[in-house]
């Protein structure tokens, strides 16, 4: 009696098993401000449906993120550190880099200025009078984007702030909480718009100080944060390069990067990324 | 002082049940007593009653003359202790555990007392040693050593070898009768083995269901016993 | 496997090298934990203490059952409620203890603080129940039988304590939260360990982990002893 219904029980599962084919699983790894936006969770399902996949989104820092490409514990990256992307691509790691879309940085601090920056056209320039003054600054300080951005704005502005200073915090945190703590502490910070404009009714001691209110006012074109979208190469092994490679297409093509153009525009007035792939720019 | 303890109508009841219920009892001054008895006889909390640890519900108990009340002086107190059948010892060494016993008088710790007392109970190996490596015969003399390095006037001992190999009870025994004959310590022994009361005791009552059946010098105890429910326990019926 | 080699001679290297970056590390580690185990110890020993001895205390429904609850608490909703108490906005902003190590000391007593409180309950508790009637036949006072209680429940006191710590210098939620992680002034080994990991940087983040580990066992291993000499086995 037993052995029968097991049987059936076999027979039962390995049914249902083959009724539908299992979707795809598409790993893909991001930052955590690219993450936090909420972009994906607009956008992905429709990939999902459409290629009957499923995609697994690993949001963590920069570095790790690329360090999960180099792994292969992912099939496609999608980051914002350009040098290290072309680098990730030349070293192998990457079959090739595509534009996907930007958005610029800003520079937010305590709505009452006291380092007077506000209106400075250049965040360089700003943040000379930030260490100057030796006002309070929030640094990412975990090797992200964003602190790439950071350093190499220091770099132009010929400061090197030192990490023991008592006015250079260097968190070792994401933007959320560095944000977070630049409205506690009254601090000044540099951070990617779409983050800011998702957490700013939180952040009620803040304002943009370097940057203007939307991406058309900010006249610095060392504030543009370019995303950058990459296939891991397949010889890393256990890669599913055929549905990376579909990703890719479709987070390129006009109808998704149209979808991109209008994110955000209901919540905060104006759309947190800016489309620039290449079927994009050409269409 | 010939009494040291005098009870009159001392009953102890907890709930509905009666469990000690003694019309008159004299403990003699320096004698040994022992009580036998079936289990559920009401030996232990008879002890109990008499070490202080418990008013009785009714009834008087005198001790060395003065009526005891609910809460007896600390100093009267101390001069009363029991060793139980289960000795309860502390997370110590052997010698630590039976300094205790001076320590809660506030008495400075006499190690030439316990030396000397470690060295009659065969334990002087033993004096650094931790409880938990003691076996049963050693622990209870352990006990007893605790018990006796004050110097208490009233011994009581609940089933003191109840367990026990020979050796131990031997050991054991031959230390209380030493006591007795040296410092005139009162004992009383509660023993499920009549024949441990024949060895020890100068006088033996029976206890049955709260009540003190008999109590007569030993010899007479033994050999000439005057109620019927002390003949049949003593030829080993069943008796409650 | 490689990582883990790598990681192990990170670890040599970097304790071998005295930098000090990570001495400054290490340093504010204990600093906070220890600290933070010695108010919960202060506060919860004696509480634990008497509430195991007092075997008939009205409401010990209700009590006990909210001391274990505690003993279970996520180290990061611990974390998040303190900051929200000592932000700006909440009601102990004045005192500027977010993002400083008294904020985290805060935190970690909070979270270390049932642990020694329902644990040396439980260990008073666990004292032979004739104990108390062999030391009164013995002439002791109700004072003398509880601090004799007490000294007998040590054993279990002592793995409270080793309880407690353990839980603390393990945890991240609570001290990345109220502390911020701020290089050099509240990165601790654990918060140090999430950055590395976050930059990638791996056998960093498990050579910080081996010498968290070794920290654990070198206070653990003082603790033991300390038990041993208590009579523990």
């Amino acid at each position: 009696m037993r052995q029968w219904i097991l049987v059936l029980l076999a027979v039962a599962l390995i049914a249902g098993a083959c009724s539908d084919a299992p979707p795809a699983v598409l790993s893909l790894a991001t930052t955590t401000s690219t993450n936090d936006s909420g972009l994906l969770d607009a956008i992905v399902p429709d990939f999902e449906e459409q290629y009957n996949a499923s995609v697994q989104v690993v949001a963590v820092g920069t570095g790790q993120a690329i360090a999960l490409g180099e792994a292969g514990d992912a099939d496609v990256i999608l980051v914002h550190s350009r040098s290290r992307e072309d680098a990730f691509v030349e070293e192998g790691h990457g079959t090739a880099r595509y534009d996907v879309m930007y958005n610029d940085f800003i520079i937010v601090g305590p709505t009452d200025d006291p380092a007077a920056i506000v209106g400075t056209p250049t965040a360089s320039d700003g943040m000379a009078v930030i260490a100057a003054t030796e006002s309070t600054f929030a640094s990412r300080g975990d090797d992200s984007g964003t602190h790439s951005k950071e350093l190499s704005l220091w770099k132009a502005a010929g400061v090197e702030p030192d990490p023991n200073a008592v006015w250079y915090k260097s968190l070792g945190q994401g933007m959320g909480a560095t944000l977070n703590f630049a409205n506690e502490s009254g601090a000044y910070t540099l951070t990617d718009r779409g983050t800011y404009l998702s957490q700013s009714d939180a952040l009620t001691a803040l304002g943009v100080v370097v940057g203007g209110a939307s991406i058309d006012e900010n006249v610095d074109p060392a504030l543009l944060n370019p995303y950058g979208v990459i296939p891991v190469t397949p010889d890393k092994g256990n890669i599913n390069a055929e549905l990376a490679s579909e990703f890719v297409k479709w987070i390129t093509s006009v109808e998704v990067q149209e979808q991109i153009s209008v994110y955000g525009v209901d919540a905060y007035g104006q759309p947190l990324f800016y489309p620039d792939s290449e079927a994009w720019s050409t269409r | 002082m010939t009494n040291a303890y005098t009870l009159t109508h001392v009953t102890q009841r907890y709930g509905d049940r009666c469990v000690v219920d003694v019309a008159s009892l004299r403990i003699r001054t320096g004698g040994i007593l022992g009580i036998v008895g079936p289990s559920g006889a009401g030996k232990s909390t008879l002890l109990r009653l008499l070490n202080f640890l418990e008013p009785p519900t009714e009834g008087q108990i005198d001790y060395r003359g003065t009526s005891i009340g609910g809460d007896p002086p600390l100093s009267l107190r101390r001069e009363v202790t029991t060793v139980f059948q289960r000795p309860i010892l502390l997370r110590r060494s052997v010698a630590a555990n039976v300094r205790i016993a001076q320590r809660i008088r506030g008495a400075a710790s006499d190690d030439d007392a316990v030396g000397q007392w470690l060295d009659r109970l065969g334990l002087s190996d033993l004096s650094d040693a931790p409880v938990r490596t003691l076996s049963a015969g050693e622990a209870q003399r352990v006990a007893l050593a605790r018990a006796l390095v004050v110097g208490p006037s009233v011994l009581l001992l609940d089933e003191p070898t109840g367990n026990l190999d020979p050796y131990n009870v031997g050991l054991i025994e031959e230390i209380i009768r030493s006591d007795n004959t040296e410092r005139g310590t009162t004992v009383v022994v509660v023993t499920h083995d009549p024949f441990q009361a024949r060895r020890l005791a100068d006088r033996t009552g029976l206890m049955i269901s709260g009540r003190m059946v008999e109590i007569a010098d030993t010899d007479a105890f033994f050999s000439d016993p005057q109620r019927p429910e002390t003949a049949a326990f003593l030829r080993g019926d069943l008796v409650y | 496997m490689e990582t883990l080699g790598r990681a192990f001679g990170d670890a040599l290297q970097l304790l071998w090298s005295m930098d000090t970056d990570l001495f400054e590390i290490v340093g504010l580690t204990l600093q906070v934990t220890l600290v933070a185990l010695a108010i919960a110890l202060l506060l919860g020993i004696p509480m634990g203490a008497a509430l195991g001895l007092a075997k008939h205390l009205p409401g010990r429904a209700f009590i006990v059952p909210l001391i274990y609850t505690g003993m279970g608490l996520p180290p990061v909703a611990v974390g998040l409620f303190t900051y929200l108490f000592l932000s700006n906005q909440g009601p102990l902003g004045s005192l500027g203890w977010l993002f400083t190590p008294a904020g985290m000391i805060v935190a970690q007593t909070i979270i270390a603080f049932p642990l020694v409180l329902g644990l040396t309950m439980a260990a008073v508790q666990g004292v032979d129940p004739d104990l108390p009637l062999q030391m009164r036949s013995l002439g002791a006072t109700r004072r003398q039988i509880a601090l004799t209680t007490l000294v007998e429940s040590r054993i279990g006191v002592t793995a409270a304590v080793v309880a407690a710590y353990g839980s603390i210098i393990s945890e991240v939620g609570a001290v990345m939260l109220v502390g911020g992680n701020i290089e050099g002034e509240t990165r601790v080994l654990t918060t140090a360990i999430v950055l590395e990991t976050r930059k990638g940087n791996f056998a960093l983040a498990l050579a910080l982990g081996m010498i968290l580990l070794t920290l654990a066992f070198l206070t653990n291993l003082v603790f033991h002893r300390l038990q041993v000499r208590q009579g523990g086995p």
